[in-house]
C-alpha cells in the first residue's frame, strides 16, 4: 500500500504480533500512565508495554489494577491531571468496565484504549465478536477497527493525534479481532522516534487540567438544567472530529508516505468497476480480498470495502461510494438480536447511512465468524455469490443470512 | 497519642483556636442543616491546604455539594463515580508524578484526596480501595459513613448499624427488623489486609475536638496510600433534630459503638478507649433512643446490641478493632 517511503522515518523493521505493534506505539507516543489487567486476548499488549517499561525504554506509571473498573478509572483519572493515558480490555472485561467508558467519554478526556473484540459470556469463548467495541458506539467514543499489525501502530499514533485535538477531545477505542490480528505476526515498520515526535504533539488539557494552579471543578451535577447543552457539545465535538481525521491522516502522510488514501474511514479493493461489493470491519477483509481476487479470474465484477471508522460513521463518504453498486453484502461479525429484521450492528449502521441517497443498491446481510469462527475463503465467495443474486432480484427476502453456522 | 506524635512530623493542630481560618470548602453546597459528612469535607481540606486534588465519589457529598455553577470547591475537584474512590485517587496520583517524572509540572508535593460514602466505599469501591492501598502513591482515601445511601433516599448499606429503619429496611406488620447485617468494620478490615498502607485511622468529625484535622494531616505526612473512615450522624436519615448532630457522634464513640482509633505501622492508638480499663462506655442505650431509626427496637434489640458492643471490647483481642479470640497454640 505504501507508495513513497521518505528514509530515516522509519527506525527498523521486526516481525510483532498486533498487540505488541501496539505496544511500541505506545512506546513512540510516550504514553504517561498505562493500568493493566489482564484478560484474553487484548492482554498482551500489557506483557509487551511491562516488558518495555522494564527494560527502560518508556518512563511511565504501570499499574496493575484490581478490576476493569479500576483500570479505566485510574487512566481516566490520569488523563484528568494532564498524563497521556492507556489501557484496554476485551469481551466481558471491557463491559465490566463500562461505567467507566461511559463517563470518560462525557468527561472528554482523550484516553487510547485497545479492545481485542472477544466474544461475550456466555458460554465462554476467547474468539473474536465486534458486539464488545460497539457496546460503546453511541456514548461519545472514537471507534475504530484497524486489519493489520503495522496499521494498529500508525493507529496508536493517529488515534493519539485525532483525541487529543482541541476540536475533538473525545476517547479513542482501537479495535482489533482477536487472535487474528492481537496474536497474528507481520512485519512491521517501527518509526522513529524523531519522525513520530514531528507528527504527534504532546498532550496538552490545558483549562481543563486538575491542579492546584488551575483550581476547577469538573463535572458537577447539572440536571435538566445543563446536561443538554452539554450532550449537545459532545455531538458538536463528534461532528468535528470528521474534519479533524482527514486533517490527521493527510499530516500523517506527509511524514510517513502515502500511507493512507482518501477517505481514509474506508479502504477500497477492486471496487473500480465492481457490481456488488461486500463490506466489514477487520480480519475479515483478507479471506474477502483473496475471493475477490478468485470471482474476478473468473470474470465477476467484485469488490470489497474495509470499513475502518466506526465512529464518527462516514455517512457521506460511504454513501457517496456505496450508491456506484447494484448490491451491497454487509458482513457482521457481532448480533443485534430483535432488531430490524434481525440483522447485524453494521447492517443497520450502512443502511441508515444509505437511505438519503435517491439511488440505492440492494443490501444483504451476512452474520458469520462469531465466537472466533473461521471465515473461509469460500464462505466469503458464498457471500459474493448471495450478494450476486440479490442484485438481480426485484425483490429482497430473507435477506439475512447466517454463514457458517450447523444448522 | 503519644506513638503517633513520636512516628510522625506534621504540623499538629492543638486546639480549637489553631484551626486555620481559611476555607478550602465554602459556600454553594446544598447540604442539609447539621450534616456532618459536610462538616467531614470543611475539614479534611482545611486540614490538607490549597496544594491539594480532591475527587468526589457519588453519593450525598457529590449531589449535594456540587450543583453546576456552584461548587463549593476553592481547590480542584472532580467527580468520580460511586465505586472508584479508590481507582480515581490512584490515577490522579499516577498522573502527577509521571508528569513531574518527566519535568512537565513542577516537582512539589500534592496532596491527593478522593472521599466516598459507605455505600461507594464499604460496599461497591472495597476493590478499588485495596487496590490503592497496595499502590505506592501518595494518597488519601476518606469514607464518610452516615450509615446510607443518603442522598439517594436513605437506603440501607453494609455500614448501617443493625436493626436500623431505612427505606430498604422499613417496620412492616409482620417483620419488625429488616436490617441484619452488622456494621462492617472497613477500616480494621483494610489496616489488617495491606501492609503496605502505613496509616488507618476512624474518626468523628466533631469529636474530640480537632481530633480529625490532625488525622488528615498525620495521613498525608506519613506518605504512601492511607485511609480513614468517619462516623457522620445525618439528621434527615437518621431521624433526630438537627442541632443534636455533634451530641450524637459523642455518643456513639462514648457508647463503643463507633470505635476511634488509629493504626500507624501495625500499632493500633485508641482515640476513645472504650474498654472498661480504659474511659469505658455509656450504655448504646443513650445513642440508640435518641434516633428515630431505632423507634422501633424493643429491650430485647437492645440488650443484643449491647452485648455486641461488650464483646467487641471485651473479648476481642483487638479490642474494637479486630474480631478474634484466644491465642495461638502449638499442637503437640
Amino acid at each position: 500500500m505504501a507508495v513513497a517511503q521518505p528514509v530515516g522515518v522509519y527506525e527498523r523493521e521486526d516481525l510483532l504480533t498486533g498487540c505488541q505493534a501496539v505496544a511500541e506505539g505506545i512506546r513512540l507516543a510516550n504514553v504517561d500512565v498505562i493500568s493493566a489487567y489482564p484478560i484474553r486476548p487484548y492482554t498482551e499488549v500489557m506483557d509487551a508495554i511491562s516488558k518495555i517499561i522494564a527494560d527502560g525504554k518508556l518512563v511511565a506509571e504501570y499499574i496493575v489494577a484490581d478490576s476493569e473498573h479500576s483500570q479505566f478509572e485510574i487512566v481516566k483519572h490520569a488523563a484528568s491531571v494532564g498524563a497521556r493515558a492507556f489501557a484496554g480490555s476485551s469481551g466481558t472485561g471491557w463491559m465490566y468496565g463500562f461505567e467507566a467508558l461511559v463517563v470518560t467519554a462525557t468527561d472528554r478526556l482523550p484516553v487510547l484504549f485497545l479492545v481485542g473484540n472477544r466474544a461475550l459470556d456466555d458460554p465462554g469463548a476467547f474468539g473474536v465478536e465486534h458486539n464488545d467495541a460497539l457496546a460503546i458506539r453511541d456514548m461519545g467514543w472514537l471507534l475504530c477497527w484497524v486489519a493489520t499489525a503495522q496499521e494498529a501502530l500508525e493507529h496508536v499514533l493517529l488515534g493519539y493525534r485525532i483525541a487529543e485535538d482541541k476540536r475533538v477531545m473525545m476517547p479513542m477505542a482501537l479495535a482489533m479481532d482477536g487472535a487474528f490480528l492481537t496474536h497474528s505476526q507481520h512485519i512491521v515498520r517501527i518509526p522513529s522516534q524523531e519522525a513520530v515526535n514531528r507528527f504527534l504533539p504532546p498532550f496538552d488539557l490545558a483549562e481543563r487540567r486538575l491542579h492546584p494552579d488551575n483550581p476547577v471543578s469538573i463535572a458537577p451535577q447539572v440536571n435538566e438544567d445543563w446536561v443538554m447543552e452539554i450532550r449537545r457539545q459532545n455531538w458538536e465535538a463528534a461532528r468535528r472530529a470528521r474534519g479533524v481525521i482527514v486533517q490527521a491522516y493527510e499530516e500523517f502522510n506527509q511524514v510517513f508516505g502515502e500511507r493512507y488514501k482518501p477517505p481514509y474511514y474506508f479502504e477500497e479493493f477492486m471496487t473500480d468497476d465492481a457490481e456488488v461489493v461486500l463490506i466489514g470491519m477487520g480480519t475479515v477483509a483478507m479471506p474477502a480480498r483473496t475471493a475477490v481476487r478468485r470471482l474476478r479470474e473468473q470474470g465477476h465484477r467484485v469488490g470489497y470495502v474495509n470499513l475502518r471508522w466506526f465512529r464518527p460513521f462516514p455517512s457521506v463518504e460511504l454513501r457517496e461510494s456505496l450508491r456506484r453498486f447494484k448490491a451491497v453484502g454487509v458482513v457482521d461479525r457481532d448480533f443485534a438480536h430483535g432488531s430490524p429484521d434481525d440483522g447485524g450492528v453494521l447492517l443497520h449502521e450502512i443502511r441508515s447511512c444509505l437511505y438519503p441517497a435517491r439511488e440505492r443498491p440492494a443490501v444483504v446481510n451476512f452474520i458469520t465468524g462469531l465466537g472466533g469462527r473461521d471465515v473461509s475463503i469460500q464462505d466469503a465467495i458464498r457471500m459474493f455469490e448471495i450478494t450476486q443474486e440479490a442484485a438481480r432480484k426485484e425483490r429482497l427476502d430473507g435477506f439475512v443470512t447466517w454463514v457458517g453456522v450447523r444448522e | 497519642m503519644a506513638t503517633a506524635d513520636k512516628v510522625l512530623v506534621y504540623d499538629r493542630i492543638k486546639g480549637v483556636k489553631q484551626i486555620p481560618l481559611e476555607e478550602f470548602y465554602t459556600s454553594g453546597h446544598r447540604t442539609c442543616q447539621g450534616c456532618e459528612s459536610a462538616t467531614v469535607m470543611r475539614q479534611f481540606i482545611k486540614a490538607a491546604g490549597p496544594r491539594t486534588v480532591v475527587a468526589g465519589s457519588t453519593g450525598c457529598m457529590y449531589v449535594a455539594n456540587t450543583s453546576y455553577m456552584t461548587t463549593p470547591w476553592i481547590v480542584p475537584w472532580m467527580h468520580t463515580q460511586l465505586g472508584a474512590g479508590g481507582s480515581s485517587a490512584v490515577g490522579m496520583a499516577a498522573g502527577l508524578r509521571a508528569l513531574m517524572r518527566k519535568n512537565r509540572i513542577p516537582q512539589e508535593k500534592i496532596n491527593v484526596i478522593s472521599f466516598c460514602g459507605d455505600l461507594g466505599g464499604g460496599d461497591m469501591g472495597l476493590s478499588g480501595i485495596s487496590g490503592a492501598l497496595q499502590t505506592d502513591y501518595d494518597l488519601l482515601i476518606i469514607m464518610y459513613d452516615n450509615e446510607s445511601a443518603a442522598n439517594t433516599d436513605i437506603q440501607a448499606t453494609g455500614l448501617t448499624t443493625w436493626g436500623a429503619q431505612t427505606t430498604f429496611s422499613p417496620v412492616g406488620k409482620v417483620e419488625r427488623i429488616m436490617h441484619r447485617r452488622w456494621k462492617k468494620n472497613v477500616a480494621a478490615m483494610l489496616a489488617v489486609g495491606h501492609p503496605n498502607c502505613r496509616y488507618v485511622a476512624t474518626a468523628c468529625a466533631t469529636y474530640p475536638p480537632v481530633d480529625f484535622l490532625n488525622k488528615v494531616r498525620k495521613a498525608l505526612s506519613i506518605g504512601g496510600p492511607t485511609f480513614i473512615h468517619t462516623y457522620d450522624p445525618c439528621p434527615k436519615g437518621w431521624d433526630f433534630h438537627p442541632r443534636y448532630s455533634h451530641e450524637l457522634g459523642e455518643l456513639g464513640v462514648r457508647s463503643g459503638l463507633l470505635p476511634l482509633y488509629e493504626i500507624i505501622d501495625g500499632q493500633v492508638v485508641y482515640t476513645y478507649d472504650a474498654r472498661k480499663t480504659g474511659k469505658g462506655r455509656i450504655p448504646v442505650r443513650e445513642y440508640l433512643t435518641k434516633q428515630g431509626r431505632f423507634a422501633h427496637l424493643t429491650e430485647e434489640d437492645i440488650a443484643y446490641i449491647q452485648r455486641m458492643v461488650d464483646e467487641m471490647w471485651d473479648e476481642w483481642e483487638v479490642p474494637g478493632v479486630a474480631p478474634f479470640r484466644g491465642t495461638l497454640k502449638v499442637s503437640a
